[in-house]
């Protein structure tokens, strides 16, 4: 279990996180949300001890990172596949990683076969690809063989089939019981592969919940209609409890499906032209929440 | 001990380090050579002229040195390493024992590898290694490069970046400390208090720089002055790394 109380992160006058509260719990996959420049990759940074927090703490199962007694038994994490010596072997860079852990050195042969880089063990990591840099990177997470896991935008910049081994896997891992934590800019990702959805914009919260919360919150639907007796329908709908916006002929109705609005229009004998549902993107839903949270927005 | 070990693997598993190590070794036996073969009236062969490039594998060590840090944060290793111990100042530690290590075994192949290519140039003066000035003259090579490496690892640390940490130990080592000198009034006062005079009042290479600039201690403090100084950096070098964002 990773808890993060009311943890804040000052550069000089910017602030990347600002008194961020939430918890991610064994047994799940839980996406980490936020557009670029959040402050992910920096909440993530600070729950593995690499940077200090400017305010409050992280504490994985109760103990902050930096007094655990052996963290990669405790804790794996890939922050940035490319954080390898590019003239290291990919088994040297995970026989280093052992020793300072006191791990069985059979573990990385282990791990070199479970991520499929068995094949190319002694080559020199700098010229693996971006996807074998990853399998490389996740190796070295797993090497421990963690309860806690921490993946920042694991997926980018995969083909299709690096993607779907990478779901595989995060979803494979929560089911044995480990924590899971994956962040990602994209929201149709995290969809995909997480259960319980932590969103963050400007480095404050923005909701923790589960995916189909989030996804039923955030696309809740609205009926455009548009009626030459705009005037009357506008007062059975608000009288029936709806949220009705007008814009001339047409009304934007939320809280009503198409059909209940249909139904009410002829029994008060109103004449429609137009019975539209609106269905939000999931992206779309997205965007607004984050909507002013973006820290480098266009607009 | 873990990390002695894994700090082993780090370092012996590139390249640059095998590369620094071999040229360390080999351009002060090359430079002794050099020397022996030209010695004769003008340039005298003796036991302690055997170790005049000695500064080559001075500057090859302090190089590998400062990689071995500064590579770390280069390519973002530093991260996998904080992880992996999140106390930091221990990996520093290890690190400096180990370069000590490695460093003294170069200064000692440098060495002794000078004094057998002298030998062999020049079979019939007698270099054979005698008194306690002589031992110290040789032998205290290894014990240079290990305070030397040890140096140039803090200095890694405290800018981690290869080409300012480099630039800034060479220009120290090969210009900084005699451009010293050359102030007026203060400079030679304040020159003879250096590290690296001080390496060189060890070595008992100092004597032929200048005679104005004496060193108003003996060979050990020498050695011991150099020392200190390292200590210190290496203590400051602990508490930025435990302070810094990795």
């Amino acid at each position: 279990m990773i808890e993060v109380v009311g943890l804040g992160k000052r550069y000089g006058r910017t602030t990347a996180v600002r008194d961020l509260s939430f918890t991610v719990r064994p047994g799940r996959v839980t996406g980490f949300l936020g557009p670029n420049g959040a402050g992910k990759s920096t909440t993530m940074r600070m729950i593995l001890g690499l940077d200090r927090p400017s305010s409050g703490h992280a504490l994985i199962d109760g103990t902050p990172y930096r007094e655990l007694r052996h963290p990669l038994r405790k804790v794996g994490a890939l922050l940035d596949a490319r954080w390898v010596h590019p003239n290291r072997s990919a088994r040297d860079h995970l026989r280093w990683l052992a020793r300072t852990n006191r791990l069985p050195p059979g573990r990385v042969d282990e791990v070199l076969d479970q991520v499929g880089l068995t094949a190319v063990a002694r080559k020199r990591a700098g010229g693996f690809s971006l996807g074998m840099a990853q399998r490389l990177g996740i190796a070295s997470a797993l090497l421990g063989d963690p309860e806690v896991l921490l993946f920042d935008e694991p997926v980018n910049g995969l083909d299709p089939e690096g993607i779907a081994w990478i779901r595989g896997l995060m979803r494979g891992l929560a089911r044995q019981g480990r924590t899971v934590f994956v962040s990602s800019h994209l929201l149709s990702e995290m969809s995909q592969t997480a259960d319980e959805l932590i969103v963050i914009g400007q480095g404050k919260l923005i909701s923790q919940s589960t995916v189909s919360e989030f996804v039923a919150a955030a696309t809740e639907h609205t009926v455009r209609v548009r009626s030459p007796q705009v005037e009357r329908l506008q007062k059975a709908l608000v009288h029936k409890g709806a949220t009705v916006e007008q814009d001339g002929a047409t009304l934007v109705v939320g809280g009503l499906s198409s059909a209940e609005i249909g139904e009410l229009a002829a029994a008060h004998g109103v004449v429609l032209h137009e019975l539209n549902p609106q269905r939000g993107s999931l992206e779309e839903a997205y965007m607004r929440l984050t909507a002013g949270a973006v820290e480098f927005g266009t607009s | 001990m873990r990390l002695l070990n894994a700090e082993r693997i780090k370092l012996l598993s590139t390249r640059s380090t095998w590369w620094c190590a071999l040229l360390a070794v080999a351009l002060p036996v090359l430079f002794a050579l050099f020397y022996a073969s030209q010695a004769g009236d003008f340039l005298t062969l003796n036991v302690g002229t055997t170790q005049s490039g000695y500064q080559f594998g001075l500057v090859l060590v302090m190089v590998l040195a400062t990689v071995s840090i500064t590579s770390e944060h280069r390519f973002g290793t530093i991260r996998g390493t904080y992880q992996a111990v999140p106390s930091r100042v221990p990996v520093l530690l290890a690190k400096a024992v180990l370069l000590a290590v490695l460093a003294g075994l170069i200064g000692e192949l440098a060495a002794f590898g000078s004094l057998a290519m002298a030998h062999l140039v020049q079979p019939e003066v007698d270099l054979a290694v005698n008194t306690a000035t002589e031992w110290r003259e040789v032998a205290g090579v290894g014990l240079v490069y290990a305070v030397a490496a040890v140096l140039a690892l803090a200095v890694g640390e405290l800018l981690r970046q290869t080409a300012g940490a480099v630039a800034l130990l060479l220009g120290y080592v090969l210009l900084a400390e005699s451009a010293v000198r050359e102030i007026p009034g203060v400079g030679e006062q304040v020159a003879r208090w250096l590290p690296f005079f001080a390496s060189r009042v060890f070595l008992g290479s100092a004597e032929g720089e200048d005679a104005t600039v004496s060193a108003p201690y003996g060979p050990w403090a020498g050695l011991g002055l150099f020392a200190g100084t390292t200590l210190v950096l290496l203590a400051l070098a602990a508490v930025v790394a435990r302070r810094r964002d990795a």
